[in-house]
């Protein structure tokens, strides 16, 4: 018998393309709207050399490794956003009613199939930049260009469904997740050095938003970090995504578990 | 059957101004989420605003296209307050009350439906003006050295651009939620809208990092850059009365198109039952 | 036994606003030591006032709800923590939630739930071809669920609930909203159901039309506790629901005059409303003046439902 969540994402993907016309243009649209993110960097190199202390080589390739990791969260897990639609209307109920599981149901149950051009144009966009970025060809960088946007899509759908699960605790929470969601991608799209202070701080340690990309793409550039982080560090990222991970799970099923003791 | 007359007579100014305030009152419920929102804009506000800064420190001058660091402050902090009072990026009511066949009910009502749209988008404005405006704002001065223009008509002048920008983005918005009368899904419709009314309208940077020739084709052939960049521009003192002047021009030209939309779509709703 | 609870419990924390920024946490309990006892095949009638702890007690049943105290099992498991297992063995209807497709045919939904409930093919043909029969699916197979009406959906639901072959049908609100024709036709498959006796069915409903002509047991919930486990009858003579008499007469009434076993409920105009009390039809009807008209009125379950919320209240 056919695995049940495929055959829901099936569904789920026939269900959008009802609106045919509407479905494409909203697909072309999501996938201009990415490209906006690298528009933006050649627009800002047309009037400044160098971004943080790096030239136009070296930060295309963090922008991409963002580009593409956000492009592949948020097509898997990005709907997850609408957990508080869900509990709001009840349909988390139908979901708990259903012998699978809850977060997987909620996955494909919203899949949205317009981000998918995304997924392709932010892929397309990654091999340009590995091949224009002055990378420091070798077997562990070889290994570390395939794990990177990889790492980056697994770290920002963690922090997909840890702000999601905010909705267990905090319905009305507005969109306070895209601070972290939309502004992680945009934290993580430039090089961290042109931050500053706490805030700096706060984002790219703190939340660990400078393993997703920076610290990566200076691993295969070959460069220092030049805010001080020993070189190793740079080679990191799948550890701190792990830690990520542990915490979007036991968010999740604690959130699920307050949900079972207060069904609001 | 032709359309409802589009004027508010005297009599129904009151009713108008009470739909403003059932709509003030209706948003203010949500303040928790307002808050939510107001926090997401000022973390925007200091990815923006580093960026740009960096940008300017590096550049010539310590300027970039023209902008002093201050300036480029106002802009980024003050746009993000703007977002929650011009509120481009939500939907009207009217797309549920399409969907759904409530329409037909409010074609009832002794109101004209652009008004009485209008007048909860306005008390959702105000409601904007409360916390969405000032919260931002009020990061942004803390930890960034803001442009305040010393001229005291150029904070009046600012505050008509921003109630025409909140009108023009309403006509816009007005204007492709009854497409929805045509089609039954408007999320294409509305993901260009929203990444149109964001990028053209300078909210990720200000137009002129943008080549010339595409800037001037923007102020010139599309409403986008009224709805952040004009009044932006007016407050940090690069433009005035040029932009009020567009903004009127523009309105009056989306009042007409959302008029002649609406009287087709209602003829269309009664001769066809929708 | 398929459904079993003891002493179930469920209490949540409200948060109040006691003045301007200080806020008290209250416990206000919608479910208070529920006993229930279910067998096999039983259609059972579970209805209550608008917060009750109704739904309340049907999430705990169904796995959505951890219960704050108390046991409970539903088909030899413990709901929550076996939530997966217990899900393919209960269907569940709630009137205004849907568990269909909205944008794709019925049909779709149908074989969609196959997969979700890893139904053998040949099982799921058989049950799909009873309810296309009983529920008359034929006509709105292909036809989107946006598109159905109300009562074609939830003959959709009805169906989609049981294509599984659940042991246990939770059933909320099913005929709410429902025009007449629908509501008969909800009701005499649900009649078949409990008829065939395989399947246990826990109704919950407003509408007491539903719980007179389907259920034989009836438990009243007010409150967060049982007030009622037993028949519609059991229930009549608990709280001795009286027969009336409504008479039009030929004159108006005098107002004096006494009658032995009966009281006086009503006046209006010609009509009069008596409500026997000891006496018999007869033996009341004697004693009136000349009239026009008689009529006897059976205590509906209404009566009978008011007043026992009422009497709880005082």
């Amino acid at each position: 018998m056919a695995n049940p969540y495929v055959k829901l994402l099936g569904a789920q993907i026939r269900s959008q393309l009802q609106y045919r016309a509407s479905f494409f243009l909203d697909l072309s649209m999501a996938t201009l709207l990415s490209a906006v993110d690298i528009g933006a960097l050649f627009l800002l190199f047309r009037v400044t050399p160098a971004l943080g202390g790096f030239g136009w080589r070296e930060v295309i390739l963090m922008t991409a490794i963002s580009g593409a990791g956000f492009c592949m969260a948020d097509l898997a897990v990005g709907e997850i956003e609408r957990l508080k639609h869900y509990i709001r209307t009840g349909l988390l109920d139908t979901v708990l009613l259903r012998p699978m599981s809850a977060l997987g149901q909620l996955l494909v149950l919203d899949f949205a199939t317009r981000r998918a051009g995304r997924v392709v144009q932010g892929t397309l966009f990654y091999l340009v930049a590995l091949t224009v970025a002055p990378v420091k060809w070798d077997a562990a960088r070889v290994v570390y260009a395939i794990v990177a946007p990889i790492n980056a899509a697994v770290f920002f759908s963690a922090v997909f469904v840890t702000l999601a699960a905010i909705a267990f605790w905090w319905i009305e929470s507005g969109d306070i997740a895209n601070a972290f969601t939309y502004g992680g991608r945009d934290f993580t799209a430039y090089p961290s050095t042109m931050f500053h202070g706490w805030f700096r701080g706060l984002f790219a340690f703190g939340l660990g938003f400078a393993f997703v990309a920076y610290l990566p793409a200076l691993a295969l550039l070959g460069l220092s970090e030049p805010i001080g982080l020993p070189d190793w560090a740079r080679w990191c990222s799948p550890l701190v995504t792990l830690v990520v991970v542990l915490i979007a799970r036991a968010t999740w099923l604690a959130g699920l578990r307050r949900y079972g003791s207060t069904g609001s | 059957m032709s359309a409802p007359a589009a004027s508010i007579p005297a009599g129904s100014l009151r009713a108008f101004l009470a739909l403003v305030g059932a709509g003030y009152r209706r948003f203010s419920t949500y303040r928790q989420a307002a808050l939510g929102s107001a926090f997401t804009n000022a973390v925007f506000g200091f990815l923006r605003c580093s960026v740009l800064l960096t940008v300017a420190a590096a550049g010539a001058g310590g300027t970039l296209v023209g902008y002093n660091p201050a300036q480029l402050a106002t802009y980024v902090w003050v746009s993000q307050g703007l977002i929650g009072v011009i509120n481009f990026w939500t939907q009207l009511d009217l797309v549920e009350r399409i969907k759904s066949g409530n329409i037909a009910a409010d074609l009832l009502r002794p109101m004209d439906i652009m008004w009485m749209q209008l007048a909860t988008e306005l008390g959702r404005s105000l409601f904007g003006l409360v916390l969405r405006f000032t919260l931002p704002i009020t990061v942004g001065a803390i930890f960034f050295d803001l442009y305040l223009p010393g001229k005291p008509h150029v904070y009046l002048l600012f505050v008509v651009a921003m109630v025409l920008s909140v009108l023009v983005g309403f006509l816009c918005r007005y204007i492709l939620c009854l497409l929805c009368f045509w089609f039954l899904d408007i999320r294409g419709f509305w993901t260009a809208w929203v990444l149109c009314s964001g990028l053209l309208g300078g909210l990720q940077f200000p137009l002129p990092v943008w080549p010339d020739w595409l800037v001037t084709t923007l102020w010139v052939a599309t409403p986008f850059p009224l709805l952040l960049q004009g009044p932006l521009d007016v407050l940090v003192e690069r433009e005035s009365g040029a932009v009020i002047g567009l903004q009127v021009v523009w309105l009056v030209i989306l009042f007409g198109v959302s008029r002649l939309m609406q009287g087709r779509a209602l003829r269309k709703l009664v001769v066809q039952g929708g | 036994m398929i459904i079993k609870t003891a002493g179930l419990r469920k209490d949540f924390e409200v948060r109040k606003k006691a003045g301007r920024l200080r806020r008290v946490t209250e416990t206000v309990t919608a479910v208070d030591g529920v006993d229930l006892t279910i067998e096999r095949g039983e259609l059972l009638g579970y209805i209550g006032p608008n917060g009750a702890g109704k739904s309340t007690t049907l999430k705990m049943l169904t796995g959505i709800m951890v219960p704050s105290a108390g046991e409970v099992t539903v088909c030899g498991l413990r709901p929550v923590p076996d939530r997966v297992a217990l899900a393919r063995r209960i269907g569940s209807v709630f009137g205004q939630r849907s568990q269909l497709w909205w944008d794709l045919p019925l049909r779709d939904s149908f074989a969609l739930l196959r997969h979700v409930y890893r139904v053998p093919e040949a099982e799921h043909t058989t049950r799909l071809k009873a309810c296309r029969k009983l529920l008359e699916l034929d006509e709105f197979m292909d036809t989107p669920v946006r598109q159905l009406s109300l009562g074609q959906r939830m003959r959709g639901e009805m169906t989609a609930a049981l294509l599984h072959g659940p042991q246990v049908l939770f059933l909320d609100e099913p005929t709410i909203g429902l025009d007449v024709v629908s509501k008969q036709a909800v009701r005499e498959f649900l009649a078949s159901l409990r008829d065939k006796g395989d399947t246990t069915i826990v109704l919950t409903t407003h509408d007491l039309a539903d719980i007179e002509k389907l259920c034989e047991r009836l438990i009243v919930i007010d409150h967060g506790r049982v007030v009622h486990d037993g028949s519609l009858a059991a229930l009549h003579d608990r709280y001795q629901m009286k027969k009336q008499i409504v008479v039009e007469l030929e004159e108006p009434w005098a107002g004096d005059q006494r009658l032995d076993g009966a009281a006086l409920v009503g006046v209006e105009g010609l009509l009069i409303r008596l409500e026997l009390d000891g006496a018999s039809v007869g033996q009341v009807v004697a004693q009136l003046p000349a009239f026009r008209d008689l009529a006897v009125v059976e205590p509906g379950i209404e009566d009978v439902i008011t007043r026992l919320y009422g009497s709880d209240r005082g």
